[in-house]
């Protein structure tokens, strides 16, 4: 077992609990608030940046794997695909944000909907964006040539977080847009 | 593998200007220095939160007096709760464990050394945030300054309206702060256990300590990852106008009890496995003789982290929550003292028939297997609700649980100082000095905290600044606080002790207790790089394979 697999599996684990609390509270709060807007009346379901996340699980594999085997112009391909697709989720993410702030008048303090919502949907979008950050010191190496086919072992744990990230979305997605809805 | 011949250079390099040397400190990422720092880190605290201690016992002393005003009580109880918790039982905790956990595992480092400097630094600047506070927190004309919220602090008195001006932020902030230290840590020590082994040391082999601080770690990381998850949504309600635990708009105060108790009772498993690991690290090497049940103790290690886990709510039970719940609870309350007491009477199978040597570290762990008895017992008396109901908030609990954390885990982990501080310092402890220790603080223990219990089963609620003088309480209080003067007068000895042997205690060799794991085969204090030659080991006692090559362990697992 190599320390840094390790590793990222154990901050995964503390990940997930943290989440996981987050989870509940939504879950716990879910129809309790006192005044409205509830999520039935604003939430839009956005597939389109869910695609968007989802398929950079895809690209970040396939990259990690062209790095593995040394085709670093196939690698830095893959590598900047996934950025692009979860800079357009965060985008998506802020589209929505202004539109439900701007238009429909729900922020933090409306009410616990809003204090959720955010909460929950906020904590992922750090995450993503901590992670894009990662992805693009990675590219930003690789540009000035300090990326070689020995590092791929740090892409794959990298890519894990990526991945974890992903699979998170995955049960926001499904306690926001669906299940609580 | 020879014994000595494991170190190459000797340590006596000559000594470098204190700036050199303080630098050297503060930017190091050896794991031992990390260790030492968490260490006397938690020994600065130890003092503080005393001090608190000790104060806020002058003041109960007798009825209606006016040591400190209601206001100042409230900060003190606040402050040495989480003073104790968070900055010196985990550090020191934690300390030991940096320190230990590559040697005993034949390792050069731990897996991540940056990371570890990260976390000690994180938790060091935690610490330094929450008495901070003191000058910091002043935010308001009128607003307290220290946090005076309680350890748990229960919403809603967290909410803006009840805690004014900034002290619960830093006390927020503190925790969270060093929360991400813990989980740091606890992160390094898992990837070091299960990644840099020695050739041989398979999972059956480790040291039971190393066994008990990877159990330790994993519930770190399950334990304070939802407290820092709770933190972040108060800091959400406190500073963006948030509800969650506002009941005004249909948020729960209840629901921060459940999130703040699902970190707050793994919380004592984080702090009492460690004191377990010293317990089965030093009972045999004073027994002479190997541990009693391995495996038995592995497998309740392991059933102890996983039943931690699901019994928070017996905090709650004066709460008022549904029937099933309470009986959920009760059950699983009752249930970990059955792997509690398999270990217990594993120390006491090992030490049955054994040649016991009564050295300051041994008087320890003896104390506390007597002490922690005890503890367990109260334990299992609170697990059952409707008893809980009577005694809920009263000084029964506050006796139970320094039942656990002085008279289990500081009596082990000043048996554990006992025992490694030679192979840290490459002196002995004073014994004469650990005997004074030792007696003084048994004697202040049991004065403070057997007779704490009194006053709680008379009524006596926890947390009031004072009381009439016609409850009956009085002269129960007066006999907890004499005990607090036997407690400060041992500690002195012992800092005393720390100070005289560090400068001219007698050379203590690399194996002064004759024992079997791996971190004496090095020299005292150990290399750099802790091993030459990284070792190979055949048994759980690769010490005694090397001194016994007649009669070898591994015949025998």
């Amino acid at each position: 077992m190599r320390p840094g697999r390790v590793g990222m599996w154990c901050l995964i684990a503390a990940e997930t609990a943290v989440f996981t609390i987050f989870v509940v509270a939504y879950l716990f709060y879910a129809g309790q608030s006192v005044g409205g807007p509830m999520p039935a009346d604003v939430l839009h379901t956005p597939i389109f940046a869910t695609v968007c996340l989802l398929s950079s699980s895809v690209t970040i594999h396939l990259a990690v794997q062209w790095w593995r085997r040394g085709a670093m112009s196939a690698f830095a391909g893959w590598w900047l695909a996934t950025i692009v697709l979860g800079a357009m989720f965060l985008a998506g993410t802020a589209i929505e944000w202004r539109g439900l702030i701007h238009d429909k008048g729900l922020t933090i303090q409306t009410n616990l909907f809003g204090t959720t919502y955010y909460a929950l949907v906020g904590l992922h979008a750090f995450h993503v964006t901590v992670g894009l950050a990662c992805l693009s010191l990675v590219s930003t190496l690789a540009f000035l040539g300090h990326v070689k086919p020995e590092h791929a072992e740090r892409g794959d744990v990298l890519s894990l977080y990526w991945h974890f990230v992903d699979g998170v979305w995955v049960v926001v997605f499904m306690v926001v847009y669906v299940i609580a809805r | 593998m020879a014994t000595e011949a494991l170190t190459w250079t000797n340590g006596n390099v000559s000594a470098r200007p204190l700036v050199d040397r303080l630098h050297g400190w503060v930017t190091t990422v050896d794991h031992k220095r990390l260790g030492i720092m968490y260490a006397a880190y938690a020994l600065l605290f130890l003092l503080v939160g005393g001090i608190e201690a000790a104060v806020m016992r002058i003041q109960l002393v007798a009825a209606n007096l006016t040591f400190v005003s209601p206001q100042v009580f409230n900060r003190l109880f606040t402050m040495h709760g989480t003073t104790m918790i968070f900055f010196v039982t985990m550090p020191l905790l934690f300390g030991f464990a940096n320190y230990l956990v590559p040697l005993m595992i034949g390792a050069r480092d731990m897996a991540f050394p940056r990371l570890n400097a990260v976390s000690f630094w994180l938790t060091a600047f935690g610490g330094l945030l929450l008495y901070f506070s003191v000058v910091g927190a002043n935010g308001l004309y009128g607003a307290g300054n220290a946090p005076d919220v309680g350890w748990f602090a229960y919403a809603p008195l967290t909410s803006p309206t009840f805690s004014r001006g900034h002290s619960t932020d830093y006390w927020t902030l503190a925790l969270l702060v060093s929360g991400f230290g813990s989980v740091g840590t606890a992160i390094n020590l898992i990837a070091t256990i299960l990644c840099l082994r020695c050739r041989g040391m398979t999972l059956g082999r480790m040291p039971l300590f190393v066994w008990l601080i990877l159990v330790m770690a994993g519930l770190v990381i399950l334990a304070i990852s939802p407290l820092t998850a709770a933190q972040i949504m108060l800091l959400v309600d406190r500073y963006l106008g948030g509800h969650f635990f506002d009941t005004q708009a249909g948020g729960s105060a209840t629901i921060w009890m459940h999130f703040f108790w699902i970190f707050g009772h793994p919380e004592v498993y984080v702090l009492v496995l460690p004191a377990f690991g010293f317990a089965s690290e030093i009972i045999p090497v004073f027994s002479r003789k190997a541990i009693f049940g391995y495996p038995a103790m592995v497998a309740a290690t392991v059933c102890i982290g996983f039943i931690g886990m699901s019994v928070w709510a017996h905090h709650m039970f004066t709460v008022g929550m549904s029937s099933n719940a309470n009986v959920f609870f009760v059950l699983s309350t009752m249930a970990i003292a059955v792997p509690t007491g398999i270990k217990i009477f594993n120390w006491l199978a090992t030490m049955w028939g054994g040649t016991i040597e009564l050295a300051t570290p041994m008087l320890f762990c003896v104390a506390f297997l007597f002490q922690f008895l005890v503890a367990g017992l109260t334990g299992v008396m609170m697990s059952a609700a409707p008893f809980d109901w009577q005694l809920g908030n009263s000084y029964f609990v506050v006796a139970h649980f320094h039942y656990v954390i002085v008279g289990g885990i500081l009596f082990t982990t000043f048996g554990a100082v006992y025992y490694w501080f030679p192979k840290v310092s490459g002196r002995m402890l004073g014994e004469t000095l650990g005997r004074v220790h030792f007696w003084l603080f048994v004697i202040g223990f049991h004065l403070t905290f057997d007779f704490m219990h009194i006053p709680g089963l008379l009524g006596m609620p926890r947390r009031i600044y004072t009381y009439e003088a016609d409850r009956g309480w009085r002269v129960w209080n007066l006999i907890v606080t004499i005990g607090v003067v036997f407690q400060a007068a041992a500690v002195l000895v012992f800092l005393f002790n720390l100070y005289r042997s560090y400068r001219s205690g007698p050379p203590a060799g690399s194996d002064p207790w004759d024992a079997w794991t791996l971190e004496w085969t090095t020299s005292s204090p150990p290399p750099d790089y802790n091993y030459a030659v990284l070792p190979v080991v055949k048994s759980r006692r690769p010490l005694w394979d090397i001194k016994h090559p007649e009669d070898p362990d591994w015949r025998y697992e």
